[in-house]
């Protein structure tokens, strides 16, 4: 998948993440804040990169504001910031494709 | 050297006599020289001991650098006092290298955050650290380690003479113009001033400050005029309704009720649930919570409480009040219906902080206690509990009465969720230890129920009443399970706090966090 424009999904609630997507040519720049970023900093980069690599977006401008969301949070929120970012989150979410 | 805790301490903190933590009773029966303190004589009668300022007060009191000042903490987040007196000390007066010593620090004196990282407040010995504070300290700012003592370990910590206090400035809701003061009667009321009875006997000097002056004879009061050196009067020295802060709030959190709950049918399946028995909860909603549920054990089995300690809350008072409890012993009012009840109610008792926990002493009540329920940040597989630093490693807690009432008591409880977000309470390894293993029986969480190994006996009577429990591993894999295992956190070697076990011997230490950077 393709980030086409800037999505946003997610709430700075505590227990939830808030992803930020954009347009990005060369790769993928994230940067992270985290409310338990000592602990779970790592865990939080390497789940975001892996939902990342199974939607196949190779190139993005990936922020995440984490409040201490569980994996499966986050994970559900970059693959909605994504599906937003290129229009799929109205009718054309793989559901049993690539979310699952 | 290691501690009976598994706790490095450095050489470099065991000297003047510190020794390291070696199990609850260590101290017991070794005899204490008591400290004394140097008293100005009044022997000229003298009208009054109103002062027209704070800063004449300081003056008469012979403030100078380096010396050490106390607080008291009944206001909780609502106490004005503490950093209107650290302001004259330290912008109108210019003093320098102060050391402050309170029962509790926490949101209401961020103030004195500034003044440590302007190096004018070079230490810091506290029962609790909260708010930026607790920032600063972790950071690194503070010049000397800030010193955590339990409310036992504080007046035991003075009469040793390990902090000789210069001046105490004591917040009260009445007093007369001779010192004859109360937490009662006054605009501010925070009901028992516990906190600060024994700093006036131990104290060189002694300032009442209050916004209600009341007619001589104030009587019977906390603090005595004999011990008095100086009365000052301001606009107001706090804002009782901030004393119920978020960590004494009654719940209605369905998950912690149900904790909650638990808690008391533990409670009622251990041989000390007989008339008389004694109680205690601390301030955090799930342990709070079980004053509600132990009155319909006690109704059905037709007992009573001899006496409830604390940490008073209204919900106790209400006990009292249906004939349920024999007395109150308080030394701390959580809320405003129990600082009413303390005014008005002939068995509900203030008691000081020294009579409540000091392990040095004669024999502290928390020394009769049958029960204490007692919440915490994190509890790991010794059962060891921290509730100074955050999972981050940052001091934003107060041990309190916490190790006091759980090495005191014949059964501690301890009740808290398995997770609070990502955060896994249970845990393989606290991160600051600040009541040991030994002292605690039972962990209530919403998950499952766990029993200290040590206490065989009280294993054996949940099995009796039919109540499941389960290891305390089973309960770290669970939590595991669903946040993941948090990776272990990084320190610099620079030691930020020191955490003393109730006893004097070092318990554990806070070092500066290093926080994790992320390439990429």
């Amino acid at each position: 998948m393709e980030i086409q424009k800037p999505a946003i999904a997610g709430t700075l609630e505590s227990s939830d993440a808030q992803i930020v997507v954009e347009p990005f040519t060369d790769g993928i720049q994230l940067s992270i804040e985290s409310s338990v970023m000592n602990q779970y900093g790592r865990q939080i980069k390497a789940t975001v990169l892996e939902t990342l690599e199974h939607l196949g977006v190779k190139n993005g401008k990936i922020t995440v504001n984490d409040k201490g969301a569980l994996e499966c949070t986050l994970k559900a929120r970059v693959e909605c910031a994504v599906f937003r970012s290129c229009g799929a989150s109205e009718k054309n979410i793989p559901w049993g494709g690539v979310v699952r | 050297m290691k501690n009976a805790v598994n706790r490095e301490i450095p050489e470099e903190l065991l000297k003047d006599g510190k020794e390291v933590y070696q199990g609850k009773y260590y101290m017991d029966g070794k005899y204490i020289k008591r400290d004394s303190p140097k008293t100005r004589r009044y022997v000229k009668p003298q009208s009054s001991k109103l002062c027209s300022s704070i800063r004449k007060a300081c003056e008469r009191c012979g403030a100078h650098d380096g010396m050490t000042v106390s607080f008291h903490s009944e206001f909780r987040e609502g106490d004005y006092v503490a950093s209107m007196v650290a302001k004259v000390l330290v912008e109108e007066m210019g003093l320098k290298d102060i050391t402050i010593a309170a029962t509790s620090l926490g949101n209401a004196q961020d103030l004195i955050a500034d003044y440590i990282e302007q190096g004018k407040v070079i230490g810091i010995q506290t029962s609790g650290v909260r708010g930026r504070i607790g920032e600063v300290i972790s950071a690194g700012k503070l010049a000397t380690p800030a010193i955590i003592r339990s409310h036992g370990g504080r007046p035991r910590a003075v009469e040793a003479g390990e902090v000789h206090i210069d001046i105490a400035f004591l917040a009260a809701s009445t007093s007369d113009c001779w010192g004859n003061a109360k937490g009662v009667g006054g605009k501010n009321n925070c009901g028992s001033m516990g906190f600060a009875i024994h700093d006036s006997h131990y104290a060189d000097h002694t300032v009442i400050i209050t916004d209600t002056l009341v007619d001589f004879p104030n009587r019977p009061s906390s603090i005595s005029a004999e011990n008095v050196d100086c009365v000052c009067v301001v606009d107001s020295i706090g804002d009782a309704t901030k004393i119920a802060t978020k960590e004494a709030r009654v719940t209605e959190n369905p998950r912690e009720l149900m904790m909650a709950e638990h808690a008391a049918e533990v409670i009622a399946a251990t041989p000390y649930f007989t008339d008389g028995f004694s109680f205690q909860t601390g301030a955090g909603g799930p342990s709070l919570a079980v004053n509600r549920f132990i009155e319909k054990r006690m109704v059905e089995k037709g007992i009573k409480m001899s006496f409830a300690l604390g940490g008073v809350t209204s919900a106790v008072c209400q006990l009292l009040d249906k004939g349920l409890v024999g007395a109150i012993l308080d030394t701390q009012d959580f809320d405003m219906g129990a600082i009413k009840h303390l005014a008005e109610h002939p068995k509900h008792h203030e008691i000081s902080m020294s009579e409540y926990a000091n392990p040095a002493n004669k024999g502290a009540y928390v020394n009769q206690l049958d029960f204490v329920v007692l919440s915490a940040l994190e509890i790991d597989v010794d059962f060891n509990v921290n509730v100074i630093t955050g999972s981050d490693g940052i001091l934003r807690g107060a041990p309190g009465g916490h190790p006091d009432t759980a090495a005191g008591s014949k059964c501690c409880i301890i009740v808290t969720p398995l997770t609070r977000g990502r955060m896994a309470t249970v845990c393989d390894e606290v991160v600051t230890v600040t009541t040991p293993g030994d002292c605690v029986d039972i962990l209530v969480t919403d998950y499952g129920i766990a029993v200290n190994p040590l206490r065989n006996d009280l294993a054996q009577c949940l099995d009796a009443a039919g109540i499941e429990h389960v290891t305390i591993e089973w309960l770290r894999d669970k939590a595991y399970s669903l946040v993941g295992t948090p990776d272990a956190l990084e320190w610099e070697d620079q030691v930020v706090a020191v955490v003393e076990a109730r006893d004097g011997t070092l318990l554990d230490v806070v070092r500066k966090i290093r926080p994790l950077q992320l390439d990429g």
